[in-house]
């Protein structure tokens, strides 16, 4: 509003100063005019930077205002893409520790770690036979901090799958898993083979003897599959040798060479963390939709399930 | 007693975090089970003084008339994530700069490593190769395990005990998962990494690891106990004996469930309770088979040209 006025008063000064009479005493005049508007407008301008929440860049960012009132807490985490699973507003014990354990968001935490590290590691690897061994002996001496990277990314998949473990045990002793989670159970099943697949695939990246006998006693149990393996249960009568069966699927071979490694790169690196976001984006969702974190829940007692049970029954004949 | 041998296993990089699992897990089973208590103890309150049981907000922590019963997950939640996102990264750290990833030498299919391991998550599994074939061990069992895991919310029928922790309200519930994680699952795990060594041989903790021991053990199958000696013979004889397991052990299971769990067994349905008994007879059978090889060296209990199991 300010503005609009200063420039309407400006105009007419500046036309009489260039037209009619075109001598240096105006433009000294000039001059000075606008060096005192330019001063007047800093000022301003200054004293708005004072408070950045005001800015166009600060509002176009941040879609409300940040004073400590029940709707901006709540506008906090809805307007935030990364908060936005989260509801506004939680059951006032489900913050506790003793209840949740938070096994399951440091799972996710722990998930976000492993891909931060492992995207740095695969800058200095190369799924080879040849150079692989080389990579990581050339990372842990030479790349600044290459042997933290490499600590970091393997104990943090240890700690994934005890969290994962732990998350589910905490799942199970609260009930969780019943009504009307059950599908969520389920997603989360796979989503432990999942963890636990990402950690196996891993296991043989670094090409020393430890990941080459792990993947051999792990991938030689898949010639014993019924049916699909050559020496498993009927696996013969199905005319499966060890150059067609699942295991050669596996390993892109009849031993843990070459292919091996690539194949185990490649579902390590894309295939299943690309599959295990998928099932995490539903996992997370189903925890809001089933109707957020299931407790602590008011205890039941056994007389109230079963008057509920038979008040279902009835009102479903 | 050879300290050093011990040292040895517990401080071997890789088995640092089964090591660290035993107390994370004794701590959290405390954590459960002290909720659990007082849980139990406060429906137990409840049942005999059904006038409190109308008024009381039913949860072991203080409640007041006028508390807010949401609070804002900003900051409230969030705080909670923040600090765990900061701890867990500080652990990480640490462990990281105090503790190198293990390299081997370079992979060499020439020279095998004894004992050759499993990552440990895996040692279970590779535990159960001793007691049965691979493709039971290495392939039916994980199946079973998924498939076990992901039917559970579908033939838990017990209505009581959902988002809170209790002993009292599902006993059987827990009894059975913990056989199944606790017994079955890491202790096996446990027995794999510190027991196991060269040639996959037990050694006792303390016990020095001798490359060069040789155990002589002859195992039997137990239609040779019978004096069964055709094909046939066995054939039909383990079929019997395995069959004869799951008929009188589903026959004796059904009976005790009608006994002790008579609530649960009428609300299942045919399929909920088969499965039950299904999962629950495979999961005894487990310990059954690794007493028979401790005990009586006994290899096999059915063959079959195609199978034995």
């Amino acid at each position: 509003m300010a503005d609009e006025k200063d420039v309407k008063e400006v105009k007419p000064r500046a036309e009489s100063g260039n037209g009619a009479k075109g001598n240096g005493a105006g433009l000294v005049k000039e001059i000075r005019d606008i060096n005192a508007e330019l001063v007047t407008k800093a000022k301003e301008q200054v004293e708005g930077l004072k408070d950045p929440t005001k800015t166009q860049v600060f509002t176009s960012i941040f879609r409300h205002k940040h004073d400590d009132t029940p709707r901006n807490r709540a506008l906090g985490v809805l307007s935030n893409v990364f908060l936005h699973l989260h509801p506004a507003k939680i059951n006032r014990d489900a913050v506790r520790y003793s209840y949740t354990w938070g096994m399951g968001g440091i799972t996710f935490y722990l998930f976000i770690v492993l891909t931060f590290t492992g995207v740095l590691l695969m800058f200095y690897y190369h799924p080879s036979k040849v150079q692989a061994f080389r990579d990581v002996l050339y990372l842990e001496a030479d790349v600044p901090f290459g042997k933290l990277l490499r600590n970091m990314h393997r104990w943090a998949a240890h700690l994934m799958v005890i969290a994962v473990w732990l998350h589910m045990f905490r799942v199970f002793l609260t009930g969780s898993y019943k009504k009307p989670r059950e599908f969520n159970w389920t997603v989360g099943v796979i989503l432990l083979v999942l963890t636990l697949l990402l950690s196996f695939t891993g296991y043989l990246l670094p090409d020393d003897q430890l990941g080459f006998w792990a993947v051999t006693v792990g991938t030689n149990m898949a010639r014993a599959t019924p049916l699909l393996g050559h020496e498993g249960p009927l696996g013969a009568q199905l005319h499966m040798t060890p150059y067609n069966d699942i295991r050669f699927g596996l390993l892109g071979g009849s031993i843990v060479d070459a292919n091996a490694l690539l194949r185990s790169y490649i579902w390590h690196c894309i295939g299943i963390p690309i599959v295990a976001s998928i099932f995490m984006i539903v996992h997370f969702w189903r925890v809001r939709k089933d109707g957020g974190i299931s407790g602590p829940a008011p205890v039941m007692l056994a007389s109230e399930a079963e008057k509920q049970r038979r008040g279902v029954k009835a009102a479903g004949e | 007693m050879d300290w050093h041998q011990i040292w040895e296993i517990v401080s071997t990089p890789d088995n640092v975090p089964i090591v660290a699992l035993i107390p994370l897990l004794a701590f959290y089973i405390y954590l459960g089970v002290k909720q659990a208590r007082a849980n139990d103890q406060l429906i137990a309150q409840l049942e005999t003084d059904p006038a409190l049981a109308k008024t009381h907000h039913r949860k072991t922590w203080p409640f007041r008339p006028g508390w807010q019963k949401e609070i804002h997950v900003w900051p409230f939640l969030l705080r909670v994530e923040f600090l765990a996102a900061i701890i867990v990264t500080i652990i990480l750290m640490v462990w990281s700069i105090t503790l190198n990833a293990p390299l081997e030498e370079p992979s060499n299919p020439n020279v095998t490593m004894n004992p050759a391991k499993a990552p440990w998550y895996f040692l279970g599994l590779q535990e159960m190769l001793v007691y049965f074939d691979p493709w039971i061990a290495g392939v039916v069992m994980p199946t079973l395990i998924i498939v076990g895991l992901i039917i559970i919310p579908y033939i838990d029928t017990n209505p009581l005990g959902a988002g809170y922790y209790t002993i009292k309200q599902r006993k059987f519930a827990l009894a059975t998962f913990g056989f199944g994680f606790l017994a079955l699952w890491v202790a096996m795990i446990l027995i794999g990494t510190f027991i196991r060594g060269p040639g996959w041989q037990w050694f006792w903790p303390g016990q020095t690891w001798d490359h060069s021991r040789l155990i002589y053990e002859v195992n039997r199958d137990l239609p040779d106990i019978f004096g069964i000696t055709s094909n046939l013979g066995k054939g039909i004889f383990g079929a019997v004996v395995v069959g004869g397991y799951f008929a009188a052990g589903g026959l004796a299971l059904t009976l005790l469930f009608r006994r002790f769990m008579a609530k649960d067994f009428r609300r299942m349905s045919i399929l909920q309770y088969s499965m039950v008994a299904a999962f629950m007879l495979m999961m005894i059978a487990l310990p059954i088979k690794m007493l028979f090889r401790l005990l009586f060296h006994i290899k096999y209990v059915w063959i079959t040209p195609w199978f034995n199991i």
